[in-house]
Parts: structure tokens; C-alpha cells; sequence
């Protein structure tokens, strides 16, 4: 699975997606949800809380392994995506569907900033040697 | 995203590494798409797509294990029995028939478990031991440093020229009578815990699972071809992580996380395999004797949501204690636990466990959780 190019990246994972009302929706990328396996909780941040970028803000855990979540840029939670409550499998199913948050982005031009597929994917394959 | 060091990771490196020690399946397993990690220094599969999915095909059909980084050792000679007798926390003199296994820990004179262990009675003059990977090397050391003062004639001998491969589940043995079918009439009277030496293939009815199976020892130069013909036979191969649930569900220990040479056997949940009750003298039985244990290893399964992981604290109505394994329980599809508490902490309590910035509830069951392909805890 590629990374869709209509989405923007970090690099620690998170892909960030704008919405027609402003907000963005952050999940985690194909290359993260390959490195944790099978997803069993996702334990997401409250709404209404306001985030630093890179603050720790949700938790996924598969079954091997716990990961943090950070917040791509600064901004306020607006939803959180709670079918992955029941169904955190989702994320393994297609990681580009399965949105954990929402963020309202204090400035769009942070989120205009971050890394486009191409450069995310030069973040993945210089993980792998 | 970044990961928190925890349960297995800590064994776990995702990075690839030159340097790792590699078993005779290291090229099948990535021809099979296996995703391997660094795992305690060996190039190991930690699973060949979802681990979960690897978890119910051992406890509903059968699959199949690499643990060709365990290490066999062979203890032969005149006087083996009483060397064993001295060497383990468990009593040798309980093995009468050929074949016959017993599962002990090995002990420092300070009661601290060096490693635990199978052996295999064979004969007065031959007990195969087989041991864990990451200790095989100090094992080794401390049983011919005891061989030297109380069985000189003994020869120990790391068997570096076999492999092991576990098949696992309900179908295992039907799965490897069909692949070898040479061996059938000498393992298909094997009872739970007993092995057959059938020439080249060492077949013992032991595993890491939870489930009936076989432990396969075979030459290295033969494992691939065994391998690649119990897939053909529907035997399809499983991670290192789902061993690592399976074996939680069925509540047996893992050396390292839940005991290790600071802790004693007692305080580990291996009481049931030190044998106090007789005059026989063992390596670490006065110290035993003189400090009875303070703490105990239960079992836990995690009311609330979320996943309970090693080195997690718990807090009792007896003091705190601490997760040495946690992870979700794909049969109970919730999240398990043992965990080493004070000693009047009961099976029923309920428990608190701080995750994160949360304290969680638990509640203290008698383990196994899951064996034979069912949940067998009940809440």
C-alpha cells in the first residue's frame, strides 16, 4: 500500500488529512501499523484538550507493543474517532481510513507545512537500513 | 508515533542487524513473508502477517514453531541421575520411565534461578536437557563447573548440531506422523511430558502452548526439508508472538520477564516444580528453606480497557506489586497478566494497575487462563 498523496505526513508516523471544514483527521501510517501488527486499543485524547505539535496525545497498542500518537501541529481536539473502541483492528485494515482524532489547527499554514508522501516515504526507507 | 518500551519490546528490535545469530530456517522464514526482529540477539520471525490470526490456528488446528535457538545438551555418563538430583530444584528420581520429562529450575546457591529447563530421562547413563536460548551459554558453564566437583566422569555436551521445530495444536501430531510417518508406532504411545528417540528425529509430547503437540529435534542439515514438508502437509508457520501469548494464556513462565537469578523459584510460581519433601540436598534448597517467600506470582485479568504490560505497578490491599508479563489475551479478547504481589493478595481481589496516568482495575485469578483451545479462567 503506497501512501495516498492527498495527505500530509510526520516523521513519526502520523498522517494528517484536511477536511472541508478546516479540521484535520490524524491517523497512523501503512509503515506504522506494519511495525506494531495487530491493533487491540486505542485509548484517544479528550475533546476539547489542546494540543502542542508533537505533544503525546493518544496511545495505540497492538498486541506486542504500545505506541504514542503526537499531535502533528498546535490546535484543539474536536472529535475522536471512538468506533475504533470495539474495532481497533481497523487500523490494520486500512490505516488510511481508520482516523484516530480531529484537530482544529490553530494556523493551516503548519499543517500546509508538513511532509507531502514523497518526503515521508524517504523518512520510511531511511528507517530500513 | 513512537513506542514504549515495554513487555516484549524489550526483547524486540526492529532495526535489522548483521551481527544476529541466525537458526537453519532464517532463509525459509523470509521466503515465507515472515517479519523478523532482533530477539535476544537471534534474526528471528516475530510473525508471517497477524499474530492474533497465528495465536487461534495453534489452539483451534495446529502450526508450527522455529525454536532452533533453544540449545539441546546431553548429559552422559555414569552418576548422571545423582548429578541431576544435586543440580535441580526438581527431583530426577521422579523420572523411572525411558523417555519421561521433567520441567525444573536450575538455581543459584542463593536460591536465584539461573534458567529453567526440560530434562529427559533416556537411560541410567543419558538425560537430555534442553534449555533457553539466551542462558544456553551461562547454563552450559555452571553444569560443567558442577560436573567437575561432584561428577568428574560426566561429559556435557551442547548439542550445536540439532535443530527444533514445535508443531503445536489440537492436529500437531496427526500433521507430523503424516510428514514422518517412519516415527508413528514409536510416539503415538507417548503420554504428555514423555519423548521417543527414533533415530535421527528426537519427538518429545512437550510444548510452549498450552496445546497437545510435539517437539521435534532433528540434525540441523534436515530441519529446512522437515519444515518446508509439514507446510506442505497444512502446517503453516508461527511467530514469536503469538508463542509469546500462547504461552501467557497458558500460564507458563518466561525466563527473563517472569523470574530470573534475582528472584527465587517460590516467589516465581514455580513452587509446584521444587520438591522440599524429602531429604534430598539441591543447589539453593538451604536458602529456600531459610527465607520462606514474602511475594507470589498470580495471575490478573484487566476489568477495564486497555493492555497490561510488563513492569506495569499493582497496587493491593497488602502492599504493591508488579506485572512481569502482560499482553491481550486473543482467546479471552481481553488483557492478561502475571504479576509478582505479596503473598496474602488472593485469588478474587480486585487490584488496581497504574497505566499511564490511570489506575486500572483487575482482578486476581488462578492461571492458566486458556488451554487445549478454551478460555478456562473464570471471572
Amino acid at each position: 500500500m503506497s501512501n495516498p498523496s492527498n495527505l500530509k505526513y510526520t516523521a513519526s508516523h502520523e498522517w494528517v488529512r484536511t477536511e472541508a471544514d478546516g479540521t484535520i483527521s490524524i491517523g497512523i501510517t501503512q509503515h506504522a501499523q506494519e511495525l506494531l501488527g495487530d491493533m487491540v486499543f486505542v485509548e484517544n485524547p479528550a475533546v476539547g484538550r489542546k494540543l502542542k505539535a508533537k505533544e503525546e496525545c493518544a496511545v495505540v497498542e497492538s498486541v506486542k507493543a504500545a505506541a504514542d500518537v503526537y499531535a502533528p501541529v498546535n490546535g484543539e481536539v474536536t472529535a475522536v474517532n471512538s468506533e475504533l473502541d470495539s474495532a481497533p483492528e481497523a487500523i490494520n485494515a486500512d490505516p488510511y481510513a481508520a482516523w484516530i482524532f480531529r484537530m482544529k489547527p490553530d494556523n493551516a499554514a503548519d499543517v500546509a507545512a508538513l511532509m507531502d508522501a514523497t518526503a515521508y516515504q524517504a523518512v520510511v526507507d531511511s528507517e530500513a537500513h | 508515533m513512537g513506542a514504549r518500551p515495554c513487555g516484549l519490546a524489550l526483547f524486540y528490535s526492529l532495526k535489522a542487524d548483521m551481527t544476529l545469530k541466525t537458526t537453519p530456517l532464517n532463509a525459509a522464514h523470509r521466503a515465507m513473508g515472515a517479519k523478523m526482529v532482533d530477539f535476544g540477539g537471534w534474526d528471528m520471525p516475530v510473525n508471517y502477517g497477524s499474530q492474533i490470526d497465528e495465536h487461534h490456528q495453534v489452539r483451534n488446528d495446529c502450526g508450527m514453531f522455529d525454536v532452533c535457538h533453544m540449545r539441546v545438551v546431553d548429559a552422559k555418563g555414569d552418576g548422571v541421575r545423582a548429578f541431576l538430583r544435586h543440580l535441580l530444584a526438581n527431583n530426577a528420581d521422579k523420572l523411572t520411565t525411558p523417555g519421561k520429562a521433567l520441567y525444573s529450575a536450575m538455581l543459584r546457591p542463593d536460591g536465584g534461578v539461573i534458567d529453567d529447563l526440560i530434562i529427559y530421562f533416556m537411560n541410567e547413563r543419558w538425560f537430555r536437557i534442553v534449555v533457553n536460548a539466551g542462558t544456553a551459554d551461562k547454563d552450559i558453564a555452571w553444569m560443567k563447573e558442577q560436573a567437575a566437583v561432584h561428577a568428574p566422569g560426566l561429559t556435557i555436551t551442547s548439542r550445536d548440531d540439532l535443530a527444533m521445530v514445535a508443531v503445536q495444536g489440537p492436529n500437531a501430531r496427526a500433521k507430523v506422523w503424516q510428514v514422518l510417518p517412519q516415527t508413528k508406532a514409536a510416539t503415538e504411545g507417548l503420554v504428555n511430558f514423555q519423548a521417543a528417540d527414533c533415530g535421527d528425529y528426537f519427538i518429545a509430547r512437550t510444548g510452549y502452548t498450552g496445546e497437545d503437540g510435539f517437539e521435534v529435534m532433528l540434525p540441523k542439515e534436515k530441519v529446512e526439508e522437515f519444515w518446508y514438508a509439514l507446510n506442505r502437509a497444512g502446517v503453516p508457520p508461527i511467530g514469536l508472538g503469538a508463542r509469546d501469548t500462547l504461552r501467557l494464556e497458558a500460564g507458563m513462565n518466561l525466563y527473563g520477564q517472569d523470574m530470573d537469578e534475582s528472584v527465587d523459584p517460590l516467589e516465581s510460581g514455580l513452587g509446584w516444580t521444587v520438591d522440599l519433601k524429602n531429604e534430598r540436598d539441591f543447589i539453593g534448597k538451604a536458602t529456600l528453606l531459610a527465607n520462606p517467600p514474602t511475594r507470589k506470582l498470580v495471575g490478573l485479568v484487566l476489568l477495564d480497557r486497555g493492555v497490561l504490560r510488563g513492569h506495569q505497578k499493582v497496587h493491593t490491599a497488602h502492599g504493591d506489586g508488579e506485572i512481569t508479563s502482560g499482553s491481550f489475551s486473543p482467546t479471552l479478547n481481553q488483557s492478561i497478566a502475571l504479576a509478582r504481589v505479596p503473598k496474602d493478595v488472593q485469588v478474587g481481589d480486585q487490584v488496581q494497575v497504574a497505566i499511564r496516568d490511570k489506575m486500572l482495575a483487575a482482578k486476581v485469578v488462578k492461571y492458566p487462563f486458556a488451554r487445549n483451545g478454551k478460555a478456562v479462567v473464570s471471572l
